[in-house]
Protein backbone atom coordinates (compact mmCIF):
# COMPACT_ATOMS: atom_id res chain seq x y z
CA UNK A 1 0.00 0.00 0.00
CA UNK A 2 1.30 3.72 -0.91
CA UNK A 3 2.15 5.64 1.84
CA UNK A 4 0.20 8.93 0.18
CA UNK A 5 -3.03 6.72 0.32
CA UNK A 6 -2.71 6.48 4.83
CA UNK A 7 -3.94 9.00 6.72
CA UNK A 8 -1.21 11.13 8.22
CA UNK A 9 -1.92 13.37 11.21
CA UNK A 10 -1.27 17.01 11.46
CA UNK A 11 1.96 18.25 13.44
CA UNK A 12 -0.65 20.04 15.68
CA UNK A 13 -2.43 16.52 16.11
CA UNK A 14 0.77 14.72 16.48
CA UNK A 15 1.78 17.27 19.49
CA UNK A 16 -2.12 16.89 21.07
CA UNK A 17 -1.47 12.90 21.08
CA UNK A 18 2.09 13.10 22.83
CA UNK A 19 0.67 15.49 25.41
CA UNK A 20 -2.68 12.64 25.84
CA UNK A 21 -0.41 9.96 26.13
CA UNK A 22 1.74 11.69 28.66
CA UNK A 23 -0.92 12.60 30.72
CA UNK A 24 -2.18 8.92 30.50
CA UNK A 25 1.07 7.52 31.37
CA UNK A 26 1.59 9.91 34.63
CA UNK A 27 -2.18 9.01 35.56
CA UNK A 28 -1.21 5.39 35.31
CA UNK A 29 2.16 6.16 37.65
CA UNK A 30 0.03 7.43 40.24
CA UNK A 31 -2.49 5.39 39.97
CA UNK A 32 0.07 2.63 40.78
CA UNK A 33 1.68 4.17 43.51
CA UNK A 34 -1.85 4.96 45.37
CA UNK A 35 -3.13 1.30 44.66
CA UNK A 36 0.54 -0.06 46.55
CA UNK A 37 0.71 2.36 49.14
CA UNK A 38 -2.55 2.23 50.03
CA UNK A 39 -2.48 -1.57 50.08
CA UNK A 40 0.44 -1.92 52.13
CA UNK A 41 -1.38 0.42 54.92
CA UNK A 42 -4.58 -0.78 54.83
CA UNK A 43 -3.19 -4.34 55.23
CA UNK A 44 -0.09 -3.52 57.54
CA UNK A 45 2.80 -6.31 57.90
CA UNK A 46 -0.36 -8.92 57.37
CA UNK A 47 0.73 -8.37 53.51
CA UNK A 48 3.48 -10.68 53.89
CA UNK A 49 2.01 -12.98 56.24
CA UNK A 50 1.41 -15.83 53.97
CA UNK A 51 2.06 -19.56 53.59
CA UNK A 52 5.64 -20.36 51.74
CA UNK B 1 -8.73 3.02 -0.64
CA UNK B 2 -7.35 3.86 2.87
CA UNK B 3 -6.95 1.60 6.07
CA UNK B 4 -10.10 4.03 7.14
CA UNK B 5 -12.51 5.34 4.80
CA UNK B 6 -11.31 8.83 4.58
CA UNK B 7 -14.72 10.21 5.38
CA UNK B 8 -14.87 8.47 8.38
CA UNK B 9 -11.55 9.86 9.80
CA UNK B 10 -12.26 13.46 8.92
CA UNK B 11 -16.29 13.58 10.08
CA UNK B 12 -16.97 14.39 13.10
CA UNK B 13 -17.11 11.32 14.75
CA UNK B 14 -14.00 9.63 13.89
CA UNK B 15 -11.85 12.47 13.08
CA UNK B 16 -8.16 12.62 14.67
CA UNK B 17 -8.17 14.26 18.10
CA UNK B 18 -6.65 18.32 19.08
CA UNK B 19 -7.28 17.72 22.47
CA UNK B 20 -4.50 17.86 24.92
CA UNK B 21 -4.52 16.73 28.31
CA UNK B 22 -5.50 19.64 29.76
CA UNK B 23 -8.57 20.05 27.79
CA UNK B 24 -9.71 16.61 29.83
CA UNK B 25 -8.88 18.10 33.04
CA UNK B 26 -10.64 21.12 32.29
CA UNK B 27 -13.82 18.56 32.08
CA UNK B 28 -13.29 18.00 35.38
CA UNK B 29 -14.07 21.15 36.32
CA UNK B 30 -10.91 22.10 38.61
CA UNK B 31 -12.87 25.32 39.99
CA UNK B 32 -16.01 23.62 41.31
CA UNK B 33 -13.22 20.70 42.35
CA UNK B 34 -11.13 23.25 44.48
CA UNK B 35 -14.49 23.40 46.98
CA UNK B 36 -15.44 19.76 46.81
CA UNK B 37 -11.67 18.96 47.87
CA UNK B 38 -11.56 21.88 50.69
CA UNK B 39 -15.15 21.06 52.11
CA UNK B 40 -14.25 17.02 52.08
CA UNK B 41 -10.94 18.10 53.75
CA UNK B 42 -12.49 19.67 56.67
CA UNK B 43 -15.41 16.87 56.80
CA UNK B 44 -12.67 14.53 57.61
CA UNK B 45 -10.45 16.50 60.05
CA UNK B 46 -13.90 16.86 61.58
CA UNK B 47 -14.61 13.14 61.96
CA UNK B 48 -14.39 12.04 65.64
CA UNK B 49 -12.06 9.45 64.47
CA UNK B 50 -8.59 9.61 62.46
CA UNK B 51 -6.85 8.56 59.76
CA UNK B 52 -3.60 7.67 58.25
CA UNK B 53 -2.60 11.07 56.85
CA UNK B 54 -2.01 9.03 53.51
CA UNK B 55 -5.05 6.89 53.03
CA UNK B 56 -6.50 10.33 53.97
CA UNK B 57 -5.24 11.77 50.79
CA UNK B 58 -5.96 9.12 48.68
CA UNK B 59 -9.46 9.59 49.70
CA UNK B 60 -9.71 12.84 48.81
CA UNK B 61 -7.88 12.13 45.54
CA UNK B 62 -10.86 10.09 45.14
CA UNK B 63 -13.50 12.10 46.12
CA UNK B 64 -12.16 15.24 43.74
CA UNK B 65 -12.01 12.31 40.92
CA UNK B 66 -15.63 11.45 41.47
CA UNK B 67 -16.60 15.22 41.59
CA UNK B 68 -14.82 15.59 38.13
CA UNK B 69 -16.05 12.47 36.87
CA UNK B 70 -19.49 13.61 37.62
CA UNK B 71 -18.31 17.32 36.04
CA UNK B 72 -17.46 15.72 33.30
CA UNK B 73 -20.94 13.92 32.61
CA UNK B 74 -22.48 17.27 32.97
CA UNK B 75 -20.19 18.56 30.00
CA UNK B 76 -20.90 15.25 27.82
CA UNK B 77 -24.98 16.30 28.41
CA UNK B 78 -24.79 19.69 28.50
CA UNK B 79 -22.91 20.55 25.30
CA UNK B 80 -25.78 21.27 23.41
CA UNK B 81 -26.98 24.29 25.87
CA UNK B 82 -23.75 25.08 26.89
CA UNK B 83 -22.74 26.19 23.61
CA UNK B 84 -25.66 29.01 23.49
CA UNK B 85 -24.43 30.39 26.91
CA UNK B 86 -21.18 32.82 26.89
CA UNK B 87 -20.03 31.45 30.20
CA UNK B 88 -19.42 28.03 28.75
CA UNK B 89 -19.30 27.98 25.01
CA UNK B 90 -15.48 27.66 24.75
CA UNK B 91 -15.81 24.31 27.10
CA UNK B 92 -13.61 21.57 25.68
CA UNK B 93 -17.21 19.70 24.14
CA UNK B 94 -18.48 22.77 22.80
CA UNK B 95 -16.08 23.78 21.66
CA UNK B 96 -15.34 20.75 19.57
CA UNK B 97 -12.04 20.17 21.02
CA UNK B 98 -13.60 16.98 22.95
CA UNK B 99 -15.90 14.59 21.04
CA UNK B 100 -19.14 14.20 23.46
CA UNK B 101 -18.33 10.13 23.49
CA UNK B 102 -14.76 11.08 24.77
CA UNK B 103 -16.29 12.83 27.65
CA UNK B 104 -18.63 10.54 27.95
CA UNK B 105 -16.31 7.85 28.29
CA UNK B 106 -13.68 9.79 30.40
CA UNK B 107 -16.45 10.22 32.71
CA UNK B 108 -18.02 7.34 33.49
CA UNK B 109 -14.07 5.50 33.81
CA UNK B 110 -13.23 8.17 35.84
CA UNK B 111 -16.45 8.12 37.82
CA UNK B 112 -15.42 3.90 38.22
CA UNK B 113 -12.51 4.11 39.50
CA UNK B 114 -13.10 6.86 42.19
CA UNK B 115 -15.61 5.22 44.06
CA UNK B 116 -13.42 1.35 43.93
CA UNK B 117 -10.98 3.40 45.57
CA UNK B 118 -12.37 4.79 48.12
CA UNK B 119 -14.33 1.74 48.64
CA UNK B 120 -10.96 -0.15 48.83
CA UNK B 121 -8.85 2.38 50.76
CA UNK B 122 -11.57 3.76 52.82
CA UNK B 123 -14.94 2.26 53.37
CA UNK B 124 -17.63 1.15 51.13
CA UNK B 125 -19.87 3.76 52.81
CA UNK B 126 -18.30 6.55 51.59
CA UNK B 127 -17.92 5.04 48.50
CA UNK B 128 -21.73 4.63 48.32
CA UNK B 129 -21.85 7.85 48.95
CA UNK B 130 -19.46 9.15 46.83
CA UNK B 131 -21.47 6.54 44.03
CA UNK B 132 -24.51 8.59 45.07
CA UNK B 133 -23.42 11.97 44.44
CA UNK B 134 -21.99 11.16 40.85
CA UNK B 135 -25.49 9.90 40.26
CA UNK B 136 -27.77 12.38 41.51
CA UNK B 137 -25.26 15.16 39.63
CA UNK B 138 -25.00 13.75 36.21
CA UNK B 139 -28.14 11.84 36.41
CA UNK B 140 -31.17 13.93 38.41
CA UNK B 141 -29.65 17.43 38.26
CA UNK B 142 -28.43 17.60 34.94
CA UNK B 143 -30.57 15.39 32.82
CA UNK B 144 -33.94 15.44 34.29
CA UNK B 145 -34.07 18.51 36.92
CA UNK B 146 -31.61 21.39 35.07
CA UNK B 147 -34.20 21.79 32.00
CA UNK B 148 -37.24 21.07 33.63
CA UNK B 149 -37.70 22.92 36.70
CA UNK B 150 -36.72 26.19 38.51
CA UNK B 151 -36.36 24.93 41.97
CA UNK B 152 -33.16 22.82 39.78
CA UNK B 153 -30.20 24.15 41.72
CA UNK B 154 -32.23 23.61 44.70
CA UNK B 155 -32.69 19.90 44.76
CA UNK B 156 -29.38 19.60 42.61
CA UNK B 157 -27.57 21.50 45.75
CA UNK B 158 -27.44 18.69 47.58
CA UNK B 159 -24.92 17.00 45.20
CA UNK B 160 -22.70 19.62 45.98
CA UNK B 161 -23.41 19.44 49.48
CA UNK B 162 -22.53 15.56 49.99
CA UNK B 163 -18.41 15.99 50.13
CA UNK B 164 -18.22 17.07 53.38
CA UNK B 165 -20.18 13.91 54.79
CA UNK B 166 -18.42 11.65 52.43
CA UNK B 167 -15.25 13.18 54.12
CA UNK B 168 -16.96 12.37 57.52
CA UNK B 169 -17.86 8.39 56.16
CA UNK B 170 -14.27 8.05 54.82
CA UNK B 171 -12.79 8.58 58.49
CA UNK B 172 -15.61 7.39 60.55
CA UNK B 173 -17.83 4.91 58.89
CA UNK B 174 -20.77 6.59 59.97
CA UNK B 175 -23.12 9.55 58.99
CA UNK B 176 -24.12 11.51 61.63
CA UNK B 177 -26.07 14.75 62.39
CA UNK B 178 -22.83 17.07 62.59
CA UNK B 179 -22.12 15.81 59.72
CA UNK B 180 -25.29 16.54 58.27
CA UNK B 181 -25.40 19.90 59.09
CA UNK B 182 -22.19 20.44 57.48
CA UNK B 183 -24.50 18.92 54.38
CA UNK B 184 -27.31 21.48 55.70
CA UNK B 185 -24.89 24.78 54.67
CA UNK B 186 -23.71 24.04 51.67
CA UNK B 187 -27.19 22.55 50.51
CA UNK B 188 -28.93 26.36 52.01
CA UNK B 189 -25.38 28.29 50.67
CA UNK B 190 -26.38 26.66 46.78
CA UNK B 191 -29.54 28.82 45.89
CA UNK B 192 -28.93 32.18 46.74
CA UNK B 193 -25.15 31.86 45.07
CA UNK B 194 -26.42 30.66 41.69
CA UNK B 195 -29.35 32.54 41.64
CA UNK B 196 -27.15 36.28 41.98
CA UNK B 197 -25.40 34.50 38.95
CA UNK B 198 -28.56 33.82 37.26
CA UNK B 199 -29.88 37.56 37.82
CA UNK B 200 -26.68 38.91 35.59
CA UNK B 201 -26.35 36.22 33.52
CA UNK B 202 -30.35 36.10 32.58
CA UNK B 203 -30.32 36.38 28.73
CA UNK B 204 -27.31 32.90 29.18
CA UNK B 205 -29.99 31.10 30.87
CA UNK B 206 -32.88 32.44 28.02
CA UNK B 207 -31.11 31.59 25.19
CA UNK B 208 -30.74 28.03 26.39
CA UNK B 209 -33.54 27.14 27.42
CA UNK B 210 -32.46 26.40 31.19
CA UNK B 211 -35.74 27.37 33.53
CA UNK B 212 -33.65 28.97 36.30
CA UNK B 213 -35.76 31.14 38.66
CA UNK B 214 -35.12 34.89 37.24
CA UNK B 215 -35.94 33.27 33.85
CA UNK B 216 -39.35 31.06 35.20
CA UNK B 217 -40.86 33.16 38.32
CA UNK B 218 -39.25 36.93 37.54
CA UNK B 219 -36.17 39.03 39.39
CA UNK B 220 -38.94 40.84 42.04
CA UNK B 221 -39.82 36.58 43.46
CA UNK B 222 -36.19 35.62 42.84
CA UNK B 223 -34.66 38.24 45.00
CA UNK B 224 -36.97 37.37 47.50
CA UNK B 225 -36.30 33.33 47.52
CA UNK B 226 -32.35 34.36 47.57
CA UNK B 227 -33.40 37.15 50.76
CA UNK B 228 -35.23 33.79 52.30
CA UNK B 229 -32.66 31.35 51.72
CA UNK B 230 -29.52 34.37 53.08
CA UNK B 231 -31.27 33.85 56.17
CA UNK B 232 -31.38 30.44 56.01
CA UNK B 233 -27.83 30.45 55.39
CA UNK B 234 -26.71 32.29 58.16
CA UNK B 235 -28.85 30.69 61.14
CA UNK B 236 -27.08 27.05 59.74
CA UNK B 237 -24.04 28.93 59.45
CA UNK B 238 -24.06 28.98 63.45
CA UNK B 239 -25.59 25.54 64.28
CA UNK B 240 -22.26 23.78 64.88
CA UNK B 241 -21.52 26.10 67.97
CA UNK B 242 -25.45 25.62 68.89
CA UNK B 243 -25.27 22.36 68.90
CA UNK B 244 -21.50 21.61 71.09
CA UNK B 245 -19.22 20.47 67.80
CA UNK B 246 -17.86 24.01 67.41
CA UNK B 247 -16.62 26.60 70.18
CA UNK B 248 -18.19 30.21 70.85
CA UNK B 249 -15.24 32.10 68.98
CA UNK B 250 -16.49 29.94 65.81
CA UNK B 251 -20.08 30.75 66.72
CA UNK B 252 -19.23 34.45 66.92
CA UNK B 253 -17.24 34.58 63.26
CA UNK B 254 -19.96 32.96 61.84
CA UNK B 255 -22.62 34.90 62.91
CA UNK B 256 -20.66 38.15 61.53
CA UNK B 257 -20.63 36.03 57.70
CA UNK B 258 -23.51 35.26 58.19
CA UNK B 259 -25.08 38.78 59.13
CA UNK B 260 -22.86 39.56 55.86
CA UNK B 261 -24.73 37.15 53.56
CA UNK B 262 -28.05 38.65 54.82
CA UNK B 263 -26.52 42.25 53.93
CA UNK B 264 -25.65 41.38 50.72
CA UNK B 265 -29.02 39.81 50.26
CA UNK B 266 -30.40 43.03 50.92
CA UNK B 267 -28.63 44.78 48.60
CA UNK B 268 -30.12 42.15 46.11
CA UNK B 269 -33.63 42.84 47.26
CA UNK B 270 -33.08 46.53 46.83
CA UNK B 271 -31.81 46.59 43.57
CA UNK B 272 -33.54 48.26 40.86
CA UNK B 273 -35.11 45.96 37.86
CA UNK B 274 -33.45 48.54 35.47
CA UNK B 275 -29.71 48.11 37.09
CA UNK B 276 -28.43 46.93 33.78
CA UNK B 277 -24.91 46.53 35.68
CA UNK B 278 -26.44 44.37 38.51
CA UNK B 279 -23.80 45.30 40.70
CA UNK B 280 -25.03 43.97 43.88
CA UNK B 281 -26.02 40.69 42.35
CA UNK B 282 -22.30 40.36 41.10
CA UNK B 283 -21.14 41.09 44.70
CA UNK B 284 -23.62 39.06 46.49
CA UNK B 285 -21.66 35.88 43.86
CA UNK B 286 -18.38 37.07 44.65
CA UNK B 287 -19.06 37.29 48.46
CA UNK B 288 -21.15 33.82 48.18
CA UNK B 289 -17.72 31.88 47.17
CA UNK B 290 -15.80 33.99 50.29
CA UNK B 291 -18.53 32.97 52.52
CA UNK B 292 -18.33 29.62 52.10
CA UNK B 293 -14.78 29.39 52.32
CA UNK B 294 -14.86 31.22 55.35
CA UNK B 295 -16.91 29.21 57.26
CA UNK B 296 -15.10 25.75 56.51
CA UNK B 297 -11.78 27.45 57.05
CA UNK B 298 -13.05 28.81 60.38
CA UNK B 299 -14.70 25.07 61.16
CA UNK B 300 -11.23 24.04 60.36
CA UNK B 301 -9.17 26.20 62.48
CA UNK B 302 -11.76 25.72 65.34
CA UNK B 303 -11.26 21.96 65.67
CA UNK B 304 -7.24 22.44 64.98
CA UNK B 305 -7.26 24.38 68.05
CA UNK B 306 -9.48 22.66 70.37
CA UNK B 307 -7.06 19.05 69.59
CA UNK B 308 -4.36 21.31 69.84
CA UNK B 309 -5.63 22.31 73.47
CA UNK B 310 -7.00 19.03 74.76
Amino acid sequence: MADDERIKPTEKQLKARRNRSIGIALALVVFVIIVYLGTLLNLGPAVFDRAM
Amino acid sequence: MALVEREHVDGEIGRLSEATAGDFISLLKPRVMSLVIFTAFVGMVMAPEGIHPLLGLIAILAIAIGAGASGALNMWYDADIDIRMTRTATRAVPAGRIAPGEALGFGVVLAGFSVGILGLMANWLAAGLLAFTIFFYAVIYTMWLKRSTPQNIVIGGAAGALPPVIGWAAVSGTVTLESLVLFLIIFLWTPPHFWALALFKTDDYERAGVPMMPNVRGEAHTKWQIFVYAVLVAISGVLPAVMGFAGPIYGIGAAILGACFVWYSWQVLRMEETDGAKRPAKALFAYSLFYLFAIFAALLLDVLFARLGA
